[in-house]
C-alpha cells in the first residue's frame, strides 16, 4: 500500500522512458494478477480445503459457513451496534491515548529534569504487559466502555511517547540556534522547530498505536461485559461458535485496517512537504 | 564607524564533566579585530582554530571566557538584530516553502505579513528563485539552497553578515557564481562583513582584507591588506595578476606544504 512504486503511467514521454515505463508497468499488472490470483486460492482454499483436509466444522468452518453465521449475526443479533460500539472504544482510546502521549512526550523532550525523575517509571510500564491492566480496569469500573478506553489510552500511550521524546531531542541544534539568531521566544522554538520536526516520528507512532488500539479495545472487552465485538467473541467461544469467532476476528482486523489507514491518510496530508518516505518503517 | 570589534577576546572550553582525558581546550586566546562600516574581512586559518568560535561569540549564541565584543559600539550579550548568519549548512527547514524559510526571520520578529511577503518577493526575484517560491528544499539543487539561505538572511537587513564557509559545501561553478551574487549585494548595500573561509582564493576575491589565524590556541598571526580592486566583481578579481603570489604567501603563513594538512 504504502510502497513509493509510481502508480501513474505517463504516455508523452522520451522513447526510451517510455519503454521503461511500460515494462514497470507491466510488471505491476502481473503483480496485481498476481495477488488477485493468491486471494482466488487463498479463499478457495478456505471454502474446499476443511473438508478436503477433514478438519471438522468446529475447528475450522468453511468459508461459507463464516458468511452465514455473520449475515445470522447481523439480523438476529445486533452485529452493528456491537461493531459501532467497539469503533467509537477504538477511537476514543487511540484519540486520547496520543494526545496523552504526545504531550508528554513533548513535556520530557524539552525538560531533561521531567525525563531523569519520569524516565524509571515510563521504562517499567513499557516493558509491562499493557493488556493485564484489563481486569483491574473492569474491576474499578465495572463491565461498561470505560475499562476499554482506559486499556487502549495505556497500550497507546508509549509508543507515541517514546516517539516523540526521541525526536524531540534529536531536533538539529543548529536550527535551534537559527531560531535563537531571530530572537525567537521559547514558544517560537518550539511552535517553529521543535514540533514541525517531530512530526514524522509523531505519526510513526500513531501508526503503531492505531493498531495497538484495537488490541487493547478487544482484550477489555473480552474480561467483561456484554457489548463489543470482543464480548461477542467471547459468547460464540462459549457457544461453540467457531464461525462466529471467526465473524468478529474478521471485523475486528478490519476496524484495525480502518484505523492503519486513516492515519496514513492524515500523515499523507499533513507530511506533504517530505521526500518520498521508506515504506517499510512501521516499526518507526 | 567601527560595525564589529574584538577586545582582547579569549573562549576556553571547560572539561566535560565525567569524562577521563577531557581537560578543556583554549579554542581563542586575545584576539582583537576591528572591522569598520562597510569592509568585508576574511579569517583563515587551519581546521579547528577556533575560526568558528570567533562567529559564534559575534553572533551572541556564545560567550567569551574574557574580552568583550562590540557590535556598532554596543556590547554583544546575546543574539541581536544587527548581525545575521550564514553557515555551510543551508539550515532551510523542510517542512516549509522556499518563501516560507525566506520569510522566517521576519516571521519570528512579528513583521507584518504583507510587508513580510512583499519584501519576500523582492528577495525572492534578486536571487533568482521566483519559480522555486512555492517549492521545497529537498526539490532545489545545492547552489540554489544555499542562495534561498542568504536570501533569508538578507532579509534581516543585517548591519553586520557573519559567513561561516557558506560556499564551501558547493561544487566549484557554483560556488563562483554564488560569491558573484553576494560581492554584488554586500558591496551595492554597502554592508560590513566578517567571512570565514578554508578557500584562500575566496578570501582574497572576496574581502578588504585577509586575517591569518594560527592553530589552536588560535591567534591572529598576521593581517593581509588586499589591494586588488573590483571587490565587487569576484571572477574578475581572481585572475589578477597578484592572487597567485598572495595565495602563495598565505599557503606558507598556514605551513600549506610543509606539514600534512589534517581536514
Amino acid at each position: 500500500m504504502a510502497d513509493g512504486a509510481p502508480l501513474a503511467v505517463t504516455p508523452d514521454r522520451a522513447p526510451e522512458e517510455s519503454a521503461r515505463f511500460s515494462l514497470a508497468s507491466a510488471v505491476q499488472r502481473r503483480e496485481v494478477w498476481l495477488s488477485a490470483l493468491a486471494l482466488v486460492a487463498f479463499l478457495a482454499g478456505w471454502e474446499w480445503g476443511p473438508p478436503l483436509l477433514g478438519i471438522a466444522p468446529y475447528n475450522i468452518p468453511r468459508l461459507s459457513a463464516v458468511f452465514e453465521e455473520g449475515v445470522h449475526m447481523w439480523v438476529n443479533g445486533e452485529l452493528l451496534r456491537h461493531t459501532l460500539i467497539t469503533c467509537f472504544e477504538v477511537i476514543v482510546g487511540f484519540g486520547l491515548g496520543c494526545l496523552m502521549g504526545a504531550v508528554m512526550g513533548y513535556v520530557l523532550g524539552m525538560s531533561r529534569l521531567m525525563e531523569v525523575v519520569a524516565s524509571p517509571y515510563i521504562l517499567a510500564l513499557q516493558i509491562a504487559p499493557k493488556v493485564a491492566f484489563a481486569p483491574l480496569f473492569v474491576m474499578w469500573f465495572g463491565y461498561n466502555i470505560t475499562p476499554r478506553i482506559l486499556t487502549a489510552i495505556l497500550i497507546v500511550f508509549f509508543p507515541v511517547l517514546i516517539n516523540v521524546l526521541t525526536s524531540v531531542r534529536s531536533v538539529d541544534p543548529s536550527m535551534i540556534d537559527l531560531a535563537r539568531l531571530f530572537k525567537a521566544t521559547r514558544a517560537q522554538i518550539f511552535w517553529k522547530i521543535e514540533f514541525p520536526w517531530s512530526l514524522p516520528a509523531l505519526f510513526s507512532g500513531l501508526r503503531i498505536g492505531a493498531t495497538l488500539a484495537v488490541i487493547g479495545v478487544t482484550v477489555a472487552e473480552l474480561v467483561g461485559g456484554n457489548v463489543g465485538l470482543g464480548a461477542e467473541l467471547a459468547k460464540a467461544e462459549g457457544g461453540a461458535n467457531t464461525a462466529g469467532v471467526f465473524v468478529t476476528i474478521i471485523l475486528l482486523t478490519v476496524i484495525g485496517i480502518l484505523a492503519y489507514v486513516l492515519v496514513i491518510l492524515a500523515e499523507r496530508a499533513v507530511l506533504r512537504y517530505a521526500p518520498q518516505r521508506p515504506a517499510g518503517d512501521i516499526a518507526g | 564607524m567601527l560595525r564589529l570589534s574584538f577586545k582582547e577576546v579569549s573562549r576556553f572550553f571547560p572539561p566535560v564533566r565525567g569524562r577521563t582525558g577531557s581537560e578543556g581546550v583554549l579554542a581563542v586566546e586575545g584576539v582583537s579585530i576591528d572591522i569598520a562600516d562597510g569592509e568585508v574581512v576574511a579569517l583563515i586559518g587551519p581546521s579547528g582554530c577556533g575560526k568558528s568560535t570567533l562567529l559564534n561569540l559575534a553572533s551572541g549564541l556564545d560567550r567569551p571566557s574574557q574580552g568583550e565584543i562590540f557590535v556598532d559600539g554596543e556590547p554583544v550579550s546575546g543574539p541581536n538584530e544587527h548581525v545575521a548568519f550564514m553557515l555551510q549548512k543551508d539550515l532551510l527547514l523542510p517542512w516549509r516553502t522556499i518563501r516560507k524559510n525566506v520569510e522566517f526571520g521576519q516571521e519570528i520578529r512579528r513583521m507584518d505579513p504583507a510587508q513580510r511577503e512583499e519584501r519576500a518577493q523582492k528577495f525572492l526575484h534578486r536571487y533568482h528563485l521566483d519559480g522555486f517560491a512555492n517549492h521545497y528544499p529537498h526539490e532545489l539543487s545545492g547552489g540554489m539552497r544555499q542562495r534561498a539561505a542568504l536570501a533569508r538572511t538578507m532579509m534581516m537587513d543585517p548591519d553586520v553578515l557573519l559567513l561561516d564557509e557558506p560556499f564551501s559545501a558547493l561544487d566549484a561553478q557554483t560556488k563562483m557564481v554564488l560569491q558573484q551574487d553576494l560581492a554584488q549585494t554586500v558591496a551595492e548595500e554597502k554592508k560590513t562583513a566578517f567571512l570565514i573561509t578554508h578557500d584562500l582564493v575566496e578570501a582574497l576575491a572576496l574581502s578588504d582584507r585577509v586575517l591569518v589565524m594560527s592553530r589552536r590556541p588560535g591567534r591572529i598571526i598576521e593581517e593581509i591588506p588586499v589591494d586588488i580592486p573590483g571587490r565587487d566583481d569576484p571572477m574578475r578579481r581572481r585572475q589578477h595578476e597578484k592572487i597567485g603570489p598572495m595565495t602563495a604567501r598565505l599557503m606558507s603563513l598556514l605551513d600549506i606544504g610543509k606539514v600534512e594538512q589534517t581536514v
